[in-house]
């Protein structure tokens, strides 16, 4: 039956059985991105966030989350153009970020 | 002449030289075969069919002539080093030669044993002097000298490169050290042993007076088998070390000008080219001072010298991390001798890369770009992603394109999609060629005829993988320059303001466009030139090449290369790429600005 509503799942997160190994593991490889402070810089000049809402701040959110279908959809449309390197305050390497967000996002082993 | 071992053409001396040679020729006729075995079949039919075809086989002799013996790259670059290299190398080619002649002259049924020209000063007498003789002899003792004076160079160098013009150098391995020190003791072996021999053999300005003061000083003859001995066991060793060291480079290099002048690519990343590339590098370590990361004595072990040991290793944890780490600047490429290509293979290396996330976009429509040129364009400008964050740079462009009146429109007025540079750089060929493809679609439906960039990333793969038919590809220092000399931009020269150019990597080294940009900026201004400039200028350091060098250590490279921009003590530095004018301008004391910008203002 249609009401013209619906109710949403529910959007708590569960920081006790999330999966945040994704994000300790970029971590590990690459400390700088524990500086991000959101200011959402990345996500103002991104090419791709026109069609997959990508945004590093927020894909660094959604890992710290644990949300990760979020993450994967935000990066399948990822051009790795730069933009967000040339204007992160904190001088993040999200070109770096990103690559290795998409080599380890399935549990795939190995280093940086 | 006259053959001592006439029954058997035969003395056990010879077997160290001959396991050695047979080994040798044996180890590169396979790895010939194994390489060529390994291209893909198109290049393989190309590179035969190279062969046969009159224009790329003369050129193959000659370029194989030129730097594999007389070293000319080299001689252009280092005079002394050249020296050094071509005396060794042209003087034992010609040693070889003249011994084959005489054993022809003088032996010719001996022809068939392939020691004979090397040794044949042991095995002959002479009979009688004839003219063809003294006149071989005296060359061989010519060569001989020229060689000796190349080896005493190298030892000289080996302890005190500087004086050569090297402040780095690579470091050894243990095979290596082998290598070089047996062929330092072949030559001065070789003195000896044909001095020993002068008064039966015969010898000339070298020889001779060396076996009256041998003679002289042992009071007998009889100590010439020891040094043939060591000098066939030197030639023996070093013959069967070499293909595990740095001087593979001396056979690999004849494979690798013949493949290279029949046009064939990187594909694979370690196998055919790529392993051809690998083995010719000499490990000379020219890259090394060359690097923009060996600034501040940092990353000296991960330019193109250590990438192909690591690979000749196969340390695979290594390979990851040298290839990660380059800016793909191209400078290695630019001073290597051989001219091994550090960023294609470097980018080969990062394709091999799995992913679980593969980007794809599919779901981008291209037509509400296609919808927002107008039609009838004949320049479509692309700002491109750099260009759009620097946008006094689009600013200026187009304020130029008005000033000149040229009708064009904007192909990414709120932003468009990357060209593919970023994703390539990356090794994800794929994902590039996707985004290719989009760009594609949108500027043929354009209908223009010039698509004119202000982003050297963007213009180097619309120049090399695009395939946009008639279009004219161009950068905006280029076209503004031809506008300039067309009359239709009119420049008001400030003689007083001394600028610079800086050349972009991708510009520059990558697309080989130098001198439209020179003079654009000698319209504007009085141009000075860095210290290092041309094919030789330093990378800004901003490269999107690098994947793993963080921003706080791009700060060193950064400064070393405003450093270099700054011996012409100018007012201003000019560059054309977006990329370099942000990276200059958190570190440079003076304005950085974009050439259209410069124009602009003196327009």
């Amino acid at each position: 039956m249609d009401f013209g509503f619906s109710l949403s799942p529910s959007s708590a997160v569960n920081l006790d059985k999330v999966d945040l190994s994704l994000y300790d593991r970029l971590a590990a490889i690459d400390p700088g991105i524990r500086t991000c402070i959101g200011c959402g810089s990345c996500s103002a000049t991104c090419t791709a966030s026109a069609y997959s809402g990508m945004s590093v701040r927020k894909v660094l959110l959604a890992m710290q989350r644990g949300r990760m279908q979020e993450v994967e959809k935000m990066l399948s449309n990822c051009m790795l153009c730069g933009k967000c390197t040339m204007v992160c305050p904190r001088g993040i390497n999200t070109r770096r970020l990103i690559l290795n967000a998409c080599r380890l996002y399935a549990n795939v082993e190995g280093e940086a | 002449m006259i053959d001592r071992f006439a029954n058997s053409g035969f003395h056990p001396f010879v077997l160290p030289f001959l396991v050695g040679m047979i080994f040798v020729l044996t180890y590169c006729f396979f790895g010939m075969v194994r390489i060529i075995w390994e291209l893909p079949g198109k290049d393989r039919r190309r590179f035969f069919l190279s062969l046969v075809t009159p224009r790329t086989a003369w050129k193959n002799v000659k370029d194989i002539f030129l730097n594999c013996l007389i070293h000319v790259k080299l001689w252009k670059r280092n005079p002394v080093l050249g020296y050094m290299h071509s005396s060794i190398a042209f003087g034992w080619f010609m040693i070889i030669l003249l011994g084959h002649i005489e054993v022809m002259l003088f032996l010719p049924e001996r022809i068939r044993f392939f020691y004979y020209p090397i040794f044949f000063n042991f095995f002959v007498a002479e009979g009688e002097s004839t003219i063809q003789g003294s006149v071989l002899m005296f060359l061989m003792d010519f060569f001989l000298l020229i060689i000796l004076s190349g080896i005493a160079m190298a030892i000289v160098k080996r302890f005190a490169s500087l004086w050569f013009g090297m402040r780095r150098t690579t470091r050894l391995s243990f095979l290596d050290s082998v290598g070089l020190y047996s062929l330092w003791a072949i030559f001065p072996l070789r003195l000896l042993s044909e001095s020993f021999t002068a008064h039966i053999s015969g010898g000339s300005f070298l020889t001779v007076p060396m076996n009256r003061m041998f003679v002289w000083f042992f009071g007998n003859d009889m100590n010439y088998l020891p040094t043939w001995w060591a000098y066939s066991i030197a030639l023996g060793i070093f013959m069967i070390v070499l293909p595990f060291t740095r001087y593979m480079h001396i056979p690999a290099e004849m494979l690798l000008i013949p493949l290279r002048n029949a046009g064939i690519r990187i594909i694979h990343p370690r196998k055919g080219f790529a392993r051809v590339q690998v083995r010719s590098c000499p490990g000379c370590g020219v890259c090394i001072d060359a690097c923009p990361m060996s600034v501040k004595k940092e990353n000296l072990k991960d330019c193109t010298v250590y990438l192909n040991r690591q690979i000749r290793r196969g340390n695979e944890k290594r390979i990851a991390e040298i290839s990660d780490k380059c800016l793909l600047c191209g400078k290695c490429t630019e001073v290597c001798q051989v001219g091994v290509p550090g960023p294609e293979m470097r980018l080969a290396q990062r394709s091999l890369r799995k992913y679980s996330i593969n980007p794809h976009y599919s779901n981008i429509q291209v037509d509400p770009f296609i919808d927002a040129i107008p039609t009838g364009t004949r320049v479509l400008y692309f700002a491109g992603c750099m260009t759009h964050l620097t946008p006094g740079i689009k600013k200026s462009v187009l304020s130029l394109l008005d000033k000149a009146g040229a009708s064009y429109s904007v192909m990414d007025p709120d932003g468009g999609l990357c060209c593919g540079r970023p994703m390539m750089m990356a090794g994800r060929d794929e994902q590039a060629r996707e985004m290719i493809r989009l760009n594609t679609e949108i500027i043929r439906a354009s209908g223009c005829n010039v698509l004119l960039l202000s982003c050297p990333i963007c213009y180097r793969i619309f120049k090399e993988k695009y395939k946009l038919g008639n279009i004219r590809i161009v950068h905006h220092s280029v076209y503004f320059n031809e506008l300039i000399h067309a009359g239709r931009l009119k420049v008001n020269r400030e003689e007083a303001l001394k600028l610079v150019y800086h050349d972009p990597c991708e510009l520059g080294r990558g697309c080989g466009i130098y001198d439209e940009p020179r003079e654009a900026v000698s319209a504007a201004g009085t141009l000075v030139e860095a210290r290092q400039n041309h094919a030789e200028s330093i990378c800004c350091g901003g490269s999107l090449g690098s994947i793993t060098l963080s921003y706080e250590k791009r700060e060193g490279i950064t400064r070393n290369s405003v450093d270099n921009l700054m011996a012409g003590s100018p007012d201003a530095i000019v560059t054309a790429c977006p990329l370099c004018l942000s990276t200059f301008n958190k570190y440079a004391d003076v304005p950085v600005k974009d050439l259209a910008t410069v124009l602009d203002e003196k327009c």
